[in-house]
């Protein structure tokens, strides 16, 4: 590994968005030739970190060294000038162009004439994909490519500009475990040659399978920094959380009723296949696995916004017409869906209007959608919930992340569900307006609903559900209730391993 | 770790995949082409003569330039809604030069038309850059604005066919054989412009703009500098055009180009450019152009009235569009399916 | 850990003081009048209060350079009359926009319906059974952009280029060269005179359009269906997640729109006693451009039925200004591409500035 210098530093660096303070007093060293983990839970602050190395954000206060020399980062082209190369779970890339052209754009190799140079363009990317293992043909569209080979075309653009950091971001979440062995080949290269990898990842055994190093960030700053050999996974699991893992839920008093929702045999092709299941009313059944276990299509299937190919849904043993949500809300049920600002919410518009999205038949009186109406139907939810707002009558993009999660949810719950299906329920919500969540769940199962919640914060699913279903590659692959169900038994049942080490 | 490398025949056939998929428009405008011509002739003789073969191409190399500017446009995700009045605006002004300065080369009337066309592609270009106001808004209103332009200055006034040069109304006719040394001249500058847009850079920054504009964005690529430039092609393009229809027609006043902007973008879309951006060719477009037209000529050959050619080409646009959504649709999932069982 | 009580204390993130359980009713119930007086203030600074000073102007400007702009006649024979059907056409086209969508074919949808109505009466068949043929048709015109947009799931910029040429041509074919102008003065009457009782201003297609303007207001603003609109232009799918059927309305939109383009098709060959191959195919433009000027948002969701009426009346006033002046004719076209350019740089001016700021500070500071 290293030389003595660190290539990359943040020093001391605070960021704050409004009244949201995203990081505080964070720091980090990278040094070359290492995969240097970097842990923490939603909101900890990592994505600001990434953003400010990519060259989106510049820090208020603190600096950035770069071989030991400050540097300011004031566009994403000045970062990738520098040698930081950042690879999103989103990889951006162009689906009308070529592998070959994707990973040269604006920088494709030229001869005589100034005339793009294709065959050495392709001879280079192959030379590019070798170490890396993979072999994509460089002339193929970038159309109808894998999330993963996505991936391989966004690290072979970064060792094409020489990147001497890379930063990825969750970068294993929507892989399967061959192509996830893929990707450790490609750091296991890229170290090679001489670069550092921040390896952002909530999957804790995979930090303990590749990085030298890693770093814990809690609310906004860093809290650990050691080794990994010298760490276990719940010394992580520690400082990322403050605590030890949150008291077992009181599942155990609820008495669950009878099944409310019944999927049988729900199949999609190249989604999910043979899913079945029941949530009973009172109970709180989680659905968890790793991101891109089909989950989140699972509750998209049974709401209606995707359609399925065979199997059923029945809802109080009455069967469910696919592909309609007005039906699947006619049927009671509700659906908090995965990704709070492009589904969850219309951020332009107001508090009040979004709490009534959902509701708008129930709002009007002689035909007319009356505001009036509106804004007492939003202030009594938003009163249920504590809602921390400015006027109902502003955007709700004003609200922060806690209180926009708490404006989808009253959406939902003001239409007095059977059965609610939330996705991701806490996702980049501040701790404490995440322990109301999971207490209003709680409730919320007390009095009846049948609660099926997505979560991927194993916490999360231990404190609040009284079972656990583990889909891994579009199947089902466990249920575990009770006692049965341990961080282990899950994490074993997502990643596919026969037995976890203890 | 073993290699991963994909089998050769894998590799292979899906190169050639979706090269076919992408010859296929051009090959199937080809082909309808040659049903129609062959339809035609065999039901009127005539039809497959010099006289209307030269029709068809005086009326196809008009739109096929306009075509081949528009589609540098619209590749980048952009519309150019001016071009005919820019067309209109530069055949009158170029034209009427003849009789405003003696004795000007037929040389300096063309590059006067072409500065013409270049300042009104550089106004949209600029507000559509600097400004990012949205093209189409933009170019649906210089349309209105370079015609109104255009009717200010003429007024009631027109130029006529004796004012101009014997040289210059012989241009768009002069031919070898059945074919005009201006289609050869049109379909030059379309290979042309299609090499450039396959082998430059600027061209392929073009593509990426439209196939991903914030991509292509953190890519470095500076979008302002190439929209704008596009719609500079596209006006210059357009100007040339005038001068152009200006000798060919021979009367110009100011109803000159009056709605081509439509028959250009079906032209486009016919040729199978994207009209979301991001693929298609210029040589597309430019048969786009010529099945257009050849159409167009053939109905009237058949004694069919020409009030079906509005309504056909309309019908054809939205046959294009349609063709166009299945074919992305299809080469998405089949190509989805072939990294998959390629990555078995 | 957390005590399910304590959630007094502000969390981080969030801007306001808490909402103890002890005060439900108190925040907003009826907002106390300085409040609704700074709402109004915050309306008044936005774009359609600068339309009505806009309004206010081309007010002044007409009356200053003609004595005839004020007067009865003029406002019935140049503003009512002759704009009624253009203005009707940005009902529609309105919550088109907002859905995010756009609709370029109502003008052919007019030619259509003005070619049918001369067809079927030159075929002999009663008036009244033309207008509803005719109006029929406006639906099945709208039907099929619905259904190329939602069920083929096609682009509604490019549908609609091609139905707009599809159903001119369509007009093309139904009356060929052939002029009809053999149109019964009981019918004509209506669109040449004024409506009676009031007070000779109102045509009949400008009455039409007011009462649709009403009507329309009323859907976009103040019922579920104008909310759903506005919501699917903002953000489709979280529109979608929220149980709103996305492709009934935007279906919906688009038969509305080709039947109050058949409707003001109608009006149009009684103004002109003419049925004629492709007339009044240009107004399509003119449409848009009063929309947007209106305030709405090309991209979608944002946008106010106040706003378009105030740019309609700044439009006609503006031109029948121009028209009394003896201004040439064609700088009326001139306005109204100025005024577009001016819609959409006006949103966009802000950002421009911005980004002349940064570009000017990047410069001072000399570098990076």
């Amino acid at each position: 590994m290293g030389t003595d210098k660190p290539l990359l530093v943040l020093e001391h660096v605070s960021k704050s968005f409004g009244a949201v303070q995203a990081l505080d007093d964070a720091s980090i060293e990278l040094f070359a030739g290492e995969a240097h983990a970097l842990v923490g839970e939603n909101g900890a602050g990592k994505s600001t970190l990434v953003k400010m190395l990519a060259g989106v954000h510049r820090p208020d206060r603190g600096r950035l060294l770069i071989d030991g020399r400050e540097a300011v980062l004031s566009s994403p082209a000045a970062a990738r000038a520098a040698g930081i190369a950042v690879i999103y779970q989103e990889p951006t890339l162009f689906p009308d162009l070529s592998v070959a052209e994707n990973i040269f754009m604006g920088r494709q190799p030229l001869r005589r004439g100034r005339r793009i140079d294709k065959k050495l363009m392709r001879r280079q990317v192959v030379e590019i994909l070798k170490p890396l293992g993979v072999g994509l043909d460089p002339d193929r569209l970038c159309r109808g490519l894998s999330i993963a080979d996505q991936q391989i075309v966004e690290i072979a653009k970064a060792l094409s500009l020489d990147a001497r950091v890379i930063v990825m971001d969750e970068p294993t979440a929507a892989l399967s475990a061959y192509e996830v062995e893929r990707l450790f080949g490609a750091v296991g290269a890229l170290r090679h040659n001489g670069a550092a990898v921040l390896f952002i990842s909530h999957r804790l055994e995979e930090v303990f399978q590749i990085c030298q190093r890693a770093t814990v960030m809690r609310d906004g700053r860093r809290v650990l920094c050691a080794p990994v050999s010298s760490l276990s996974a719940g010394d992580l699991v520690r400082a990322m959380v403050g605590r030890d893992m949150e008291a077992r839920g009181d599942g155990m008093r609820r008495v669950p009723g009878e099944p409310v929702l019944q999927v049988e045999r729900l199949t999609r092709e190249g989604v999910f296949v043979d899913i079945s299941f029941e949530v009973r009313s009172g109970e709180v059944v989680a659905l968890a696995g790793l991101v891109g276990a089909g989950r989140s299509e699972v509750a998209r299937a049974i709401f209606g916004i995707d359609s399925y190919d065979a199997g059923s849904v029945k809802v109080g043993g009455k069967p469910l017409r696919k592909g309609a949500p007005v039906a699947a809300m006619a049927a009671g049920v509700g659906l908090v869906p995965e990704d709070r600002r492009l589904q969850g919410l219309v951020m332009e518009l107001s508090t009040a209007a979004n709490i009534g999205l959902a509701s708008l038949g129930r709002l009007r009186r002689y035909r007319l959608l009356r505001r009036a109406v509106e804004r007492r139907f939003a202030e009594e939810w938003a009163t249920r919930l504590r809602l921390k707002y400015g006027r109902l009558s502003d955007a709700v993009s004003t609200l922060s992340g806690g209180n926009q999660q708490k404006v989808v949810l009253a959406k939902w719950l003001s239409r007095n569900p059977r059965v609610l299906i939330v996705d991701e329920p806490t996702r980049g919500i501040d701790v404490a307006t995440k322990a109301e969540v999971h207490r209003l769940l709680a409730d919320l199962a007390r009095s009846g609903v049948a609660v099926l919640m997505i979560s991927s914060e194993l916490p999360e699913v231990l404190a609040v559900a009284d079972r656990v279903l583990v889909m891994r590659e579009g199947r089902l692959v466990a249920a575990l209730g009770g006692e049965e169900a341990t961080e282990q038994t899950i994490v074993a049942a997502a990643t596919g391993q026969a037995e976890v080490a203890a | 770790m073993a290699s991963l490398a994909f089998p050769a025949s894998a590799r292979l056939s899906s190169r050639r995949f979706v090269e076919a998929v992408m010859r296929a428009r051009e090959f199937g405008i080809v082909a309808v082409l040659v049903v129609f011509v062959v339809v035609t002739t065999s039901v009127q003789p005539r039809f497959f003569d010099n006289q209307n073969i030269k029709f068809v191409f005086s009326n196809a190399v008009i739109y096929a330039l306009l075509a081949l500017g528009e589609t540098v446009v619209v590749i980048s995700r952009n519309y150019d809604l001016s071009v005919g009045s820019v067309l209109g605006l530069s055949a009158y002004l170029s034209s009427d030069l003849f009789q405003r300065a003696h004795g000007i080369p037929i040389v300096g009337v063309f590059a006067v038309g072409l500065a013409i066309g270049v300042g009104c592609g550089a106004v949209n270009g600029a507000i559509v850059a600097v400004a990012r106001v949205p093209s189409l808004v933009v170019t649906l209103a210089t349309l209105y604005i370079y015609r109104a332009t255009d009717v200010l200055i003429i007024g009631g006034g027109m130029v006529v066919a004796n004012t101009l040069p014997g040289g210059f109304l012989s241009i768009p006719t002069s031919s070898v054989g059945p074919v005009p040394y201006l289609a050869i001249a049109v379909a030059a500058a379309v290979a042309a412009a299609a090499y450039y847009l396959g082998t430059f850079r600027p061209g392929r920054d073009l593509y990426a703009i439209g196939s991903n504009p914030e991509a292509a964005r953190l890519a470095g690529v500076p979008t302002g500098k190439r929209v704008f430039w596009g719609f500079v092609v596209s006006g210059g393009v357009a100007g040339l055009a005038g001068v152009l229809w200006a000798a060919t027609y021979g009367t110009i006043d100011s109803t000159a180009g009056y709605g081509y902007e439509l028959t250009v973008i079906a032209a486009v879309v016919v040729g199978g450019v994207n009209i979301f951006g991001g693929s298609g060719t210029v040589v597309g477009a430019a048969l786009g152009a010529l099945l257009l037209a050849t159409i167009n000529q053939a109905l009237y050959v058949l004694g069919i009235s020409s009030f079906w050619d509005p309504a056909i080409d309309g019908a054809l646009i939205l046959a294009a569009i349609s063709l166009d959504h299945w074919i992305t649709v299809r080469l998405t999932s089949a190509l989805r399916k072939r990294s998959v069982r390629g990555a078995a | 850990m957390v005590q399910p009580e304590a959630t007094i204390g502000v969390p981080a993130g969030s801007a306001k003081a808490p909402t103890a359980a002890s005060e439900p009713v108190a925040r907003g119930a009826v907002a106390p009048p300085r409040k609704r007086l700074r709402r109004w203030s915050r309306l008044a600074l936005r774009w359609e209060g600068a339309l009505v000073v806009a309004l206010a102007l081309t007010v002044a400007l007409g009356a200053v350079t003609s004595r005839q702009f004020l007067t009865a006649s003029n406002v019935f024979s140049n503003i009512s009359l002759l704009y009624g059907e253009l203005a009707m056409m940005t009902l529609p086209m309105t919550l088109i926009i907002v859905s995010g969508e756009i609709d370029l074919s109502v003008a052919s949808t007019l030619a259509l319906a003005n070619s049918l109505v001369g067809y079927l009466w030159v075929q002999h068949w009663p008036m009244p059974a033309v207008i509803v043929c005719v109006l029929a048709t406006g639906v099945a015109c709208g039907a099929l952009n619905g259904l190329l947009v939602t069920r083929v799931g096609l682009p509604s910029l490019a549908v609609t280029i091609g139905t707009m040429t599809l159903y001119a041509g369509i007009s093309e074919l139904v009356l060929g060269p052939a002029i009809i102008t053999s149109f019964p003065a009981s019918y004509t009457s209506i669109g040449v005179d004024p409506v009676p009782g009031t007070a000779g201003l109102l045509s009949y297609s400008a009455l039409a359009y007011i009462a649709l303007a009403v009507i329309f207001a009323l859907v976009l603003h103040a019922t579920a269906f104008g909310r759903s609109v506005t919501a699917i232009g903002y953000n489709k799918e979280a529109a979608q997640f929220a149980g709103i059927r996305v492709k009934h309305v935007k279906t919906m939109l688009f038969v509305t729109s080709g039947l109050v383009s058949a409707m003001a098709g109608v009006l149009y060959t009684f103004r002109l006693s003419t049925a004629e191959a492709n007339n009044g195919t240009t107004l399509v433009l003119p449409v848009v451009a009063v929309v947007l000027l209106g305030g709405v948002s090309i991209f979608g969701g944002r946008g106010t039925m106040l706003g378009v009426v105030l740019a309609v009346l700044v439009y006609c006033g503006l031109q029948s200004a121009l028209l009394l002046t003896n201004f040439n004719s064609n700088a009326l076209e001139l306005v109204t591409g100025g005024l577009l350019l001016l819609s959409v740089l006006i949103p966009n001016g802000g950002e421009l500035a911005a980004r002349a700021r940064r570009l000017g500070g990047r410069h001072l500071k000399g570098g990076l």
